[in-house]
């Protein structure tokens, strides 16, 4: 990132720059036909609430592939889910939810859930920091880069932005994040789009109207006002209050305020899109989910720190969700979770599991298709300590879909959102032109017919079958590496067989991974 | 106001609204003005308390601007009389004079570039460049101050006895009144006061210079009064007919522009040599008239005599002080308790502001933990503070053209935020240090609040550029000086007890770990981010060096956004 752009943004979202209100800010909104079409959807306009949940999610226990059970008690017994306690999805009972997860279940069976498969990208990254920032950036692997996908689209919408704002049109923040300070996922070329609420009980102060306690000492009166002036300060203040006082909740299955923090912040998102505030983003946060030991109870696979987790995560979804439709804004407001990553297929000997790959995602709300995207991962029947899961589809497709089907934002805008690379969208939204039955019946396009030898030593053959298209057969190793892509092309409708060479490959598992389009099927090849 | 109007007051930012606007002492009575169960009745005994990292830290931050982690160093374990001492032993050298910094804008034909101006000839051309100078190097030298608490108390007196550099046509004598702060600064009251009612720009600011046996100017006389030794308390009594008197004894001082440097001269033609009779609240004195060459110092000598003889000039003196280094709320219990006794330190040591110094410094009501963390830092205080704290790397001095850009910068903030160092509003000084009811609490505002906080995030994140040259905060050199930098809650922990005074609530601690560790990861992500950071032959050295970077720099940028940052 620029140092300007770093200063801007930490100066705009952290604090507030010295802003004026005059008309010039208008003038360039007006300016642009985009920008108008913009104002005039603004009235209406739609949501986006993301939900981070921090730490790196365990997939595998959370949208967990009851066909595989065989494999997966192998690879993770003491932290394995009974499989008579998974919630499977009522028409596809190949795939269920943790057991906790029953207000995402709940969701489903309202048609109001989107479930995506093995969701990563190419050479994931185990850091924390950096798998978060290529997350937050829609970077790939290998690049560092220093705007955040919504900070780019935000900055193709607001023009400008900040100087001139707040405008008529616009005149509350573009991203609200509650939770941490300044996210990478806002960051704009120049600036960060969002506002950022630093102290952690300032926001629910600000829409409450009140200021932290300070001691009865001549210092606590003297932080007392500092505090009051520092909410006052903020540009931004006075329009979310006004929202929080006018907005409501009318869901009455919001837990007790001040326990389940995911919950607290969804709830006051509710009440300010309710309010009438016209930001378009929030992102909202949940930690705790790098579970590396005790993710579960010895005894009961059920309980522990990860099912915790899921409790709150499904019942604050639902919750919120039921007040959207309560509140009458389930047209506006579409949810997304993702993490960093997910975690290992093996579990560790300390009932936990170590930072991972792929895992899915979920997009909620009436606009979504409902469903689940892409086939059940793979468990190889012997597993090592480093194996991953292979990506199905890359985040960058999840992203690209919310800005094509649910802001309705051109191709050529999307790409630049994407910082110029092109990724085909997914069946998530209704808008989307694709049917979800495309990609769930799989076999009927394209198919992995063998590997063989299987185990094999020093080459094997692989048949497999598509229907006409474009054809990507690609090599991932148990980590989830990228490997090889062994083909790549456009095939005519029919039966194919592809030599592939394994001298100089390590031993160990390997998947070998067909796709048409966003179609994909994966077997487990293991080389010796 | 009772506990149910005060929680009303609190959740109605209407009322600081109003408060803000127009500093009404309703106003006041309302924002965070809790009432206090308790007061202090502590006075002027020597403390004789613990005297521990926080009770030295209280002591540094109100004596210096900002406390670096080697200021902290080199007095811990000292005892609080030899800490004191040294911080009032300050240096006899004058700071070196501000140089010709803009010879690559202007040319100066009788100053070479990179040398000093302040004995060269005056020249309109290169005037305002002078001035410029001189502003930005009064900067530097609170930037520059050494561990003790001279450039303080020069603050503390350029407040007092204040003029504007705006006003006066020779950026020499601004020098020379800075030379006159300096000089007396730790030194005798009435020694000050003399040199500053003599000094060419205080001549020139308050026309004593037009003071003439025909055309009294009254103008110094008042100040002189009023704002400089004796104040506007109730038991501050001259009267009208005193102003008149004590203008004539000041007549025939006025100033040579033509000499050089620009130099105060007495014209005893100019002065009223005619006898002074003051007022009752005097002693009825009567100054008598003298003629010739040292009239002008004799019968000031005679009046400076006359003035200290009244008690209320040490009270009011400290009073300014206490506000200055104490609190600005002045109740019955301390007038009697600290500033009664500290004034008669004062008048038995003759004016000696190192021993009324010495004697507040040290008291039992100074370490009154009642008294900590309640004072809000003038920007200067916050500003040179933090760049003494992040020890941010300035440009050498053989660099003075880059070296004055930086200064500048600062300077340009203060005045972003109200303290313009060398042109106070008006002679009172600045509001925050006189001003009922708001005192301190004038500095802030919708205005200066942010941009105090945008000063400390444009330093940490983007620096100040001048040309290719961009001056940044290095997180890392104060970070690496903390004891144990790699353990995230240490590394808070130092943070948060060096910068700020006040320690932070669970809640706060955990937003500021969330920065480092987000999602409640485990601590040894930043240990092995840290560590891998600080190994150049890690292989992950670069990317965990501009993450952990990112980090401390959104660390340290979440400490000095928080209000107690701006608590002292």
């Amino acid at each position: 990132m620029k140092r300007r752009s770093f200063f801007k943004a930490s100066a705009a979202a952290g604090t507030v720059l010295p802003l004026t209100l005059n008309g010039m800010g208008v003038k360039a909104f007006e300016d642009s036909p985009l920008l108008r079409s913009l104002g005039r959807r603004s009235a209406d306009g739609k949501v986006l609430v993301i939900i981070n949940l921090s730490g790196g999610n365990d997939g595998l226990n959370t949208l967990i592939p009851i066909d595989q059970y065989s494999n997966l008690s192998k690879a993770r017994n003491n932290i394995l889910i009974p499989e008579d306690k998974v919630l499977p999805f009522w028409d596809k009972p190949a795939a269920g939810l943790h057991p906790k997860l029953s207000g995402l279940r709940d969701l489903y069976n309202n048609g109001m859930l989107s479930a995506i498969q093995a969701v990563g990208y190419p050479n994931p990254n185990y850091s924390h920091f950096r798998a978060t920032d290529i997350w937050m950036s829609g970077s790939d692997s290998n690049e560092n880069w220093t705007t955040g996908w919504m900070g780019r689209y935000l900055d193709g919408q607001y023009t400008g932005y900040p100087k001139g704002y707040p405008t008529a049109a616009m005149p509350d923040p573009l991203a609200i994040q509650i939770g941490q300070m300044v996210s990478l996922t806002f960051m704009g070329p120049e600036v960060n789009m969002g506002m950022a609420i630093t102290d952690p009980t300032s926001f629910y102060n600000l829409a409450n109207g009140t200021t932290d306690p300070t001691p009865s000492t001549p210092a606590g009166n003297e932080l007392a006002f500092l505090r009051l002036m520092a909410q006052q300060t903020n540009q931004y203040a006075t329009v979310i209050k006004n929202a929080a006082a006018k907005g409501t909740n009318k869901s009455n299955k919001y837990p007790t305020g001040g326990r389940q923090p995911l919950a607290d912040q969804l709830k006051i998102v509710a009440k300010l899109i309710n309010g009438g505030l016209k930001t378009p983003v929030y992102m909202v946060s949940i930690g705790g989910f790098d579970t590396h030991s005790e993710q579960v109870d010895n005894a009961d696979h059920t309980i522990g720190s990860h099912a915790t987790l899921m409790q709150q995560l499904g019942d604050a979804i639902a919750a919120f969700q039921d007040d959207i439709k309560l509140l009458g804004l389930e047209d506006r407001v579409v949810g997304m979770t993702f993490s960093e990553f997910g975690r290992r297929v093996m579990s560790n000997a300390s009932n936990g599991t170590d930072h991972g790959a792929a895992a899915p995602m979920f997009v909620f709300g009436k606009a979504v298709q409902n469903g689940v995207i892409g086939a059940n991962p793979t468990i190889p029947s012997t597993v090592t300590v480093n194996d991953n899961l292979p990506m199905q589809y890359d985040f960058r497709q999840v992203y690209a879909s919310v800005l094509t089907d649910w802001f309705e934002l051109p191709a050529a805008e999307v790409k630049a959102a994407m910082g110029g690379k092109d990724f085909n969208t997914l069946p998530i939204f209704k808008a989307n032109k694709a049917s979800i039955e495309d990609y769930v019946d799989l076999v009927s396009r394209i198919s992995l017919n063998q590997i063989y030898p299987n185990p094999a030593v020093q080459n094997t053959k692989i048949s497999y079958f598509t229907e006409s298209g474009h054809v990507k057969l690609s090599v991932f190793d148990a980590t989830g590496q990228l490997v090889q892509v062994l083909k790549d092309e456009w095939h005519g409708h029919g039966t194919y067989v592809v030599d592939f060479e394994l001298i100089g490959l390590r031993k160990g598992n390997y998947y070998i991974q067909l796709s048409q389009g966003d179609k994909r099927i994966t077997e487990v090849l293991l080389v010796q | 106001m009772d506990r149910k109007a005060f929680f009303q007051s609190i959740k109605s930012p209407s009322v600081a609204n109003s408060f803000s606007a127009d500093g009404s002492p309703q106003g006041s009575e309302i924002i965070g003005k809790k009432p206090l169960n308790r007061r202090t009745n502590t006075g002027t005994n020597a403390y004789t308390g613990t005297f521990g990292k926080d009770e030295l830290m209280h002591l540094l931050r109100r004596t210096l601007f900002g406390v670096k982690l080697a200021d902290y160093n080199q007095y811990k374990g000292k005892t609080l009389e030899q800490v004191v001492d040294a911080l009032l032993n300050v240096s006899s050298t004058l700071p070196n004079p501000p140089i010709n910094n803009y010879g690559n804008l202007v040319n100066d034909p009788n100053v070479p570039y990179g040398s000093t101006w302040v004995n060269a000839a005056l020249d309109p051309a290169v005037e305002p460049y002078r001035k410029g100078s001189v502003k930005s190097w009064f900067w530097g030298q609170m930037l520059t101050q050494s561990a003790d608490i001279q450039a303080k108390m020069v603050l503390f007196w350029h407040n007092h006895f204040a003029l504007q550099f705006l006003e006066i046509p020779d950026a020499r004598a601004c020098y020379v009144y800075t030379k006159v702060l300096y000089t007396h600064a730790l030194g005798n009251f009435k020694d000050l006061t003399r040199a500053i009612t003599i000094d060419p720009a205080m001549l020139f600011y308050l026309n004593g210079r037009l003071n003439t046996k025909k055309a009294p100017d009254e103008n110094y006389a008042r100040e002189l009064q009023e704002l400089f030794t004796l104040g506007k308390g109730p038991n501050s009594k001259y009267t009208e007919d005193d102003v008149k008197a004590m203008a004539k004894v000041l007549t025939g001082w006025s100033i040579n522009p033509l000499t050089n440097p620009f130099s105060t001269t007495f014209l005893s033609v100019n002065h009223d040599s005619s006898d002074k009779q003051f007022s009752a609240f005097y002693g009825n004195t009567v100054i008598k008239g003298q003629t010739g060459i040292n009239a002008g110092n004799t019968e000031l000598d005679d009046l400076l005599t006359m003035i200290f003889k009244v008690d209320e000039v040490a009270l009011f003196i400290c009073r300014k002080l206490y506000e200055f280094f104490v609190y600005y709320e002045i109740d019955d219990s301390v007038e009697t308790n600290v500033i009664v006794p500290l004034a008669k330190v004062f008048r038995d040591s003759g004016y000696s502001i190192k021993a009324v110094l010495k004697t507040l410094l040290m008291s039992e009501h100074f370490f009154d933990t009642w008294n900590r963390a309640c004072v809000i830092k003038d920007p200067l205080t916050q500003q040179v503070g933090f760049c003494r704290e992040m020890e941010l790397k300035f440009p050498a001095s053989t660099d003075y053209f880059l070296l004055y850009q930086m200064y500048q910068m600062g300077m340009n903030f203060g005045q972003l935020t109200q303290l313009n160092l060398g042109d106070p509003p008006n002679v009172a000084g600045w509001p925050a240090w006189y001003q009922k009811p708001l005192f301190h609490r004038s500095w802030i505002n919708s205005d200066t609040l942010p941009k105090r906080n945008q000063f400390t995030d444009y330093l940490l994140f983007i620096g100040h550029k001048v040309g290719t040259y961009t001056m940044i905060v290095d997180p890392w050199i104060f970070v690496k000086k903390l004891s144990n930098p790699g353990k995230a809650d240490d590394l808070i922990a130092d943070c948060v007890s060096h910068l700020l005074p006040l320690s932070l609530s669970a809640a706060q601690t955990a937003s500021l770990k969330e920065v480092l560790l987000p999602g409640g990861i485990p601590d040894y992500n930043w240990s092995d981010e840290y560590r891998a950071a600080t190994d150049p032959s890690d292989p992950n050295y670069k990317t965990a060096l501009s993450t952990a970077t990112v980090k401390l720099q959104y660390l340290l940028k979440s400490i000095m956004n928080l209000s107690e940052y701006q608590l002292s």
